[in-house]
């Protein structure tokens, strides 16, 4: 009856296997500190320009959305405090996640889906590598090393992004209210589940990419098939746990 | 008799969904032997030889290797077994990131103490053995279907393994590529007495193991004496199905009269 649930309920089973395994691992002999270098090359100077581009287009789109929200109640000054707020605690952090798991779930996936379809990592495995030790967790450090960073410069930016639209564009304010609002306005628990956030969201998004790439079968097919599904399920645990972290942390 | 190397007794194995991929398979090894393996396309021949790597677990049933009960291995136990095997993977599965010489290094360099550097003569010999000494330092993507199996075949014999697993090693291949790559083996298995397993669709590979020896002083391969040992020691087996369903010599083979058996024998033509 319950038939339709196996197929999730195993692969969650595989997932939580797969994330001890990968977490032991960073404390375990060998390291493979070159492939996490590569692997931190990938993600995170390889995410830059957009995240750039992302993070200033969001932050001006929330000033410009703001703007006139804020002159109905005379509270045009309050548009950095806006800004900042959301994008540290929600925008900056889901749409870096989103922008690397489109990036990086599906790279890491097609690029483990490959080596699982041409044998490449049972080879691994008889020449006596751990794959887990090996392609697992250098990906799953490198994530999360570089995706609080990139959200950190995705914030920053996008505080740059409404500003340039609040005060040389539409004078909502002074400069220097804007950016004291701004900087005020942040506590410790906007930075820290803006931190937090960016820390669980690269959880997911490497070890979503590891288990699907690592779980391919059927040859060239099952690399796209396993690609996309690693992009589709990365991004939708991305909002479940946004959901689940804010609604931790707006009890605090 | 001599020692026993591999044995499967009542293994099966079902995936999620896909019952009896291998279905109640017995067999054994000894120091020495040969064995081919023949079968149609999802016969299950790639997932026995995977089973006696560890690299899948059975469902059910026994696996011994080298005399040790290796069933209930866990990974880090496979780990001290498996470089007593050599594997030729039906895909390849050599390391698209690394150099030709490196992918040859890396059982030795992986599993020994050796650093590259003392890994290299022997690198270099394994790789001039499949003449293909001028590749080392060009990666897999830059080399034909053929030359990518005669790396997977030095790879896997460079450490000099007490078994070597040839996973379907002329398919794809063109006839004059295949007889290369099974006179490569056949030379293998005579230098390094290896007990070797190969898995083929093709009767002619299995014939070639069965009737040719290397001569290693005339470098060419020769028929092998009516009353050879090498010749008693080949041993053909037929899958179907996930089934065993013909276990014998060559002469066995080419006398069934099981039309699915007769399909990879000699004389397939008379039925
Ligand atoms: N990981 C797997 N999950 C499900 N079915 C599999 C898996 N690996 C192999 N099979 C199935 O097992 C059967 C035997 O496959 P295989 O041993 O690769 O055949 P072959 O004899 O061609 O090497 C096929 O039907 C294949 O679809
Ligand atoms: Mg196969």
């Amino acid at each position: 009856m319950f038939d339709f649930l196996k197929s999730p309920i195993l692969t969650f089973q595989e997932f939580i296997s797969l994330a001890g395994r990968a977490t032991i691992n960073i404390v375990r002999r060998p390291f493979y500190a070159n492939d996490m270098m590569i692997q931190m090359d990938v993600i995170g100077v390889g995410s830059l320009p957009i995240t750039v581009l992302i993070g200033f287009f969001s932050g001006a789109v929330m000033a410009l959305q703001m703007s006139r929200a804020l002159s109905q109640y005379g509270a045009t000054g309050q548009v950095g405090q806006i800004t900042a707020i959301t994008l540290v605690r929600e925008m900056g952090p889901v749409l870096t996640a989103l922008l690397v798991a489109g990036r990086n779930a599906s790279g890491i996936a097609s690029e483990l889906g490959s080596m699982k379809v041409t044998e490449q990592i049972d080879a691994m495995r008889a020449l006596g590598t751990d794959p887990v030790k090996k392609l697992v967790t250098p990906r799953l450090l490198a994530m999360c090393c570089t995706l609080p960073l990139l959200t950190i410069l995705a914030d920053m930016i996008g505080i740059i992004g409404g500003f340039i639209v609040a005060v040389p564009m539409l004078r909502l304010t002074t400069t220097e209210q804007y950016w004291n609002n701004a900087w005020r306005s942040l506590e410790y628990n906007d930075i820290a589940q803006g931190l937090l956030k960016p820390l669980v969201f690269a959880f997911i998004i490497a070890l979503v990419g590891c288990l699907y790439g690592i779980r391919t079968t059927g040859g060239t097919q099952g690399v796209g098939r396993a690609t996309t599904q690693a992009v589709v399920v990365a991004s939708v645990w991305i909002f479940v746990f946004t959901f689940l972290i804010t609604r931790v942390f707006v009890n605090l | 008799m001599s020692s026993s190397v591999l044995k499967f007794e009542n293994v099966s194995l079902s995936f999620d969904g896909v019952e009896n991929v291998l279905d109640n398979v017995s067999l054994e090894m000894h120091a020495g032997d040969t064995l081919i393996i023949l079968g149609a396309a999802g016969a299950g021949k790639t997932v026995m030889v995977k089973i006696a790597l560890g690299l899948l677990g059975s469902t059910s049933g026994r696996i011994t290797l080298f005399g040790q009960d290796v069933t209930k291995f866990t990974e880090p136990q496979w780990f001290t077994i498996r470089p007593r095997i050599g594997m030729l993977f039906q895909e390849g599965g050599l390391f698209d990131s690394l150099t030709i010489e490196e992918n040859v290094a890396y059982p030795l360099v992986n599993r020994t103490k050796m650093t590259a550097e003392q890994a290299k003569p022997k690198v270099e010999e394994a790789l001039k053995f499949v003449e293909l000494g001028h590749t080392l330092d060009k990666f897999p993507s830059e080399l034909s279907g053929g030359m990518r199996r005669r790396v997977g075949i030095a790879r896997a014999a460079v450490s000099d393994p007490d078994l070597l697993l040839y996973d379907s090693p002329t398919a794809g291949l063109d006839p004059i590529t295949a007889n290369r790559i099974m006179a490569l083996i056949i030379q293998e298995r005579e230098i390094r007495n290896a007990t070797s397993a190969i898995i083929s669709h093709r009767f002619q590979d299995g014939h070639m193991m069965a009737n040719f020896r290397y001569n290693p002083e005339s470098k060419k391969l020769e028929r092998m004496p009516e009353d050879s040992p090498l010749r008693q020691r080949t041993r053909f087996l037929v899958m179907h199905d996930g089934r065993i369903v013909f276990e014998g010599n060559e002469r066995e083979l080419d006398a069934s009269r099981d039309p699915y058996v007769s399909k990879f024998s000699m004389h397939r033509s008379i039925h």
